[in-house]
């Protein structure tokens, strides 16, 4: 059953509880940042309140779903919503590429061609800068990186796999669709903790480390999140939620999965490869 | 269509406190942001107050150095993103869903959040005056080095500007998708309001720049504490990297926060010369214009870091070449007006001196845009100048315009006409005499941002201190104006003004809490 008439929501706390938490959450790192020790609390008290309101605010949204209060309109709503969401990550993705692609290609030549500044530095990628020691190893793109390429490109199609499987109300392939596109982001997420881990340079390794760590850093932050979603689909799927004509919350994640999909694309080939 | 409103659910709403900490209706929202603009406005606006007392004279009068870059800076930050900024989403709020037919904005709920993040964001940021080493001090643009050594007052910005980000997305999202989806049946995209044309654009715009500035002010957090070094030549990074990366979020933000006043002019100026908007196709094609160029002129921010001359002759061109569309615009408001049956009262009078003196501010901006002259002129008060006439009588007059044209609308009173009258003269003769003397500074080579300065520039500089006290008096008449339209005053009607025909004049004034249930058939 669908509602005839756009649905509008009754006056809400869950936005006012939102700000608060995201309140709380930044000026608990800004205590931290200061090394003062009530930060990590305040933090994790903001991060407390967020978790109650993104399960408060989302639980609410599926309760009318599920009771048939949005119609059509209210879908596209949705599918515009979340589209321009996605374009703003790639905003957000693209600046960290701009810088990358600026200190590449500009400003590190740069300071190889000004010889009364830097004397003798020449002027390499990967580089930790003239002013900085250090050696280390760059990545090799066709160890773990292009196997992290191959995880998530095969990501990408068992959660389409999965998303057939949902049209065709054949539950089971939903589910293992979803079940293994977790599990390939979970080694994914796995993959690049060791990664890091074996890297013998840090964020401090100069442009090279800080362009490296920051990008790779908020893909992985994404995948994770990802995840998260994936699975909260999941457990709406074992819940019994979605039908074959009304099922947006799994189109969302799914886009959300493509776009890092496509970002990790973007990163194996400026960041680990050229 | 008076009886529109359709009963969904119920009108009644939660009283007191709980009613605007909860709502979720684009009226309410609305309110709330027009309301925190105006404390912005005046709290920013008194910050600019003691800028110009520190510099009636030559010499340290009130403050040190220090304290003087702080009150520069938070005055800036403040107005762009607590004053401007909201003021016009609290029109968008309140007339989209009005003037497209839609019963609210798409994401109720999403609306109050992207509102109540910014009070969050200001307490951060105006928070950074109390914290050890005071506000941030090195001008809004942020630029490191300075703001790499700046204390936790900068940290705070920084949060404060992510915040103020996450709100300026959700919002520009839930405009871009009321407009794309909530039209009245039959309102097809050429036949909106140019005000929400306007508004389509400016959200795209804060979608695609507030999260480069996210990811820009994340990067001066990193080199702040976790020792990357993006913006340090030691570590291979550069400084002026970070200036593209501000400037290309920085100059769309200019338009994000002249497009809305372009809007509300092209609302205001066909009422009051009682004829059609003046080439509609084209004013839509130039903002949409706008939209893409606006995304390859950042560099003239900086002609004098030393970029290359392909760069400046680049950046040059592309700026020059905003004047197209900004130039198409100014001369179909001027042929709206021509030969119409104009009448002035106070939104009018505030529209066409809007008119002439964004246009001293575009043309000192073409000034700017060549880049031998740039090179004389980065970092003067010709810069100041300019900036002023395209935001303060540019975008912050249009807010005022578009506040007396819908305060009959919102409250259902008449505001007093003869005040309106007072507070445009006021605001339009002491503005130019605040803003007009520092064009000559400029020239003469008056650096900005410096709380003292050489003697020849004394004349001009107590001209102006007295013309921006004056200016910002006429601001209380201002909110005295506001205030007593709300509380009471001759009874507005459906419809004051007579050459309005845009749907919000075809409800009651003030309008039912839930407007156009049932959508208006647009012919």
């Amino acid at each position: 059953m669908k509602a005839s008439h756009y649905y509008l929501p009754a006056p809400s706390w869950w936005p006012i509880v939102g700000s608060i938490a995201l309140l709380t959450l930044a000026s608990g790192f800004i205590l931290l940042l200061q090394h003062i020790s009530a930060g990590p609390y305040l933090m994790t008290v903001g991060g407390l309140i967020l978790a109650v309101m993104l399960f408060g605010w989302f639980g609410a949204v599926i309760r009318e779903s599920i009771t048939g209060k949005f119609n059509g309109q209210v879908d596209v709503s949705y599918r515009w919503g979340m589209s321009w969401f996605i374009f703003s990550e790639v905003m957000f993705f693209a600046a960290l590429f701009g810088a990358l692609f600026y200190a590449r290609n500009l400003s590190v030549p740069w300071l190889g061609e000004t010889p009364l500044l830097w004397p003798g530095y020449k002027a390499t990628w990967p580089t930790v800068g003239p002013g900085l020691h250090g050696q280390f190893t760059p990545t090799a793109a066709w160890g773990i990186p292009a196997i992290n390429t191959l995880i998530l490109l095969i990501s990408g199609a068992t959660v389409t796999w999965a998303h057939w499987g949902l049209k065709r109300a054949n539950r089971l392939q939903l589910k293992i669709g979803l079940i293994f596109t977790i599990s390939l982001g979970v080694i994914f997420i796995g993959l690049q903790a060791h990664e890091y881990f074996s890297n013998d340079f840090s964020l401090k390794t100069g442009i090279y480390g800080a362009t490296f760590y920051l990008l790779t850093g908020f893909h992985g932050a994404h995948v994770s999140l990802g995840v998260i979603m994936l699975s909260v689909i999941l457990g709406r799927v074992l819940a019994g939620h979605f039908t074959e004509n009304s099922h947006f919350a799994f189109e969302a994640v799914s886009w959300y999965w493509h776009f890092v999909d496509v970002v990790w694309l973007l990163l194996f080939v400026f960041v680990y490869w050229l | 269509m008076t009886t529109a409103a359709l009963n969904l659910g119920e009108h009644s709403h939660p009283d007191g406190i709980q009613r605007w900490l909860t709502t979720t209706n684009h009226k309410d929202i609305g309110t709330l942001y027009l309301c925190f603009s105006f404390a912005m406005f005046l709290f920013a606006g008194s910050l600019a107050m003691l800028v110009r007392a520190e510099l009636f004279q030559p010499g340290l009068q009130f403050f040190q150095p220090n304290v003087f870059n702080q009150l520069t800076t938070m005055h800036g930050l403040i107005m762009i993103f607590g004053a401007i900024m909201p003021a016009f989403v609290g029109f968008a709020n309140w007339q989209i869903p009005l003037m497209i037919g839609a019963p609210d904005m798409a994401f109720p709920r999403l609306n109050n959040w992207s509102f109540w993040l910014l009070p969050m964001a200001f307490l951060l940021l105006i928070g950074a005056f109390f914290a050890p080493g005071g506000a941030v001090a090195g001008g809004w643009t942020m630029y490191p080095p300075l703001f790499i050594q700046g204390g936790p007052g900068y940290d705070m910005t920084i949060f404060a500007i992510h915040i103020m980000g996450i709100s300026s997305i959700i919002g520009s999202i839930n405009i871009i998708t009321t407009i794309l989806n909530m039209r009245a049946p039959g309102m097809s995209l050429m036949k909106m309001p140019m005000f929400v044309w306007t508004w389509l654009i400016t959200a795209y715009l804060l979608v695609a720049v507030m999260p480069v500035l996210a990811s820009t002010v994340t990067m001066l957090l990193t080199d702040r504490h976790f020792g990357t070094h993006f913006f340090d030549a030691a570590g291979g990074g550069d400084p002026v990297m970070f200036q593209h990366l501000f400037w290309f979020f920085g100059h769309p933000e200019v338009y994000i926060m002249i497009l809305p006043a372009f809007g509300i002019l092209s609302t205001i100026i066909p009422v009051f010369s009682r004829k059609p908007l003046f080439g509609y196709h084209s004013m839509v094609y130039a903002t949409a214009s706008i939209a893409i160029l606006a995304f390859v002129v950042w560099a003239h921010h900086m002609f004098t870091v030393g970029m290359p001359v392909a760069g400046q002759l680049f950046f040059m061109y592309s700026t020059m070449l905003i004047a197209v569309p900004t130039g198409v615009k100014v001369f179909s408001w001027i042929a709206t007006m021509w030969r119409g049956a104009i009448t002035f009262e106070t939104p009018m009078l505030f529209a066409v001196a809007v008119v002439c003196l964004f246009t001293i501010g575009g043309f000192s901006g073409l000034v700017l845009a060549v880049v031998p002259v740039d090179i004389q002129l980065q970092d003067t008060y010709y810069v100041v100048a300019h900036f002023h006439y395209v935001l303060f009588s540019g975008a912050a007059m249009s807010i005022m315009a578009g506040v007396y044209y819908w305060l009959p609308k919102w409250t259902g009173h008449m505001y007093d006409e003869k005040l309106g009258q007072w507070h445009f003269w006021l605001t339009a003769i002491a503005f130019n005499v605040t803003f007009f003397p520092m064009h000559f500074l400029g020239l003469a080579g008056m650096p900005r941002r410096i709380p003292d300065y050489a003697l020849q520039f004394a004349d001009f500089n107590m001209i102006s201190s007295l013309g921006s006290f004056v200016l910002g008096a006429s601001q209380l008449l201002f909110l005295f104006t506001v205030i007593k339209c709300i509380r009471g005053g001759p009874s507005a009607g459906d419809k004051p003004w007579e050459g309005a025909e845009t749907l919000e004049w075809t409800i009651p004034s003030p309008p039912p809490y839930h407007t156009f249930g049932i959508p208006p058939l647009i012919k």
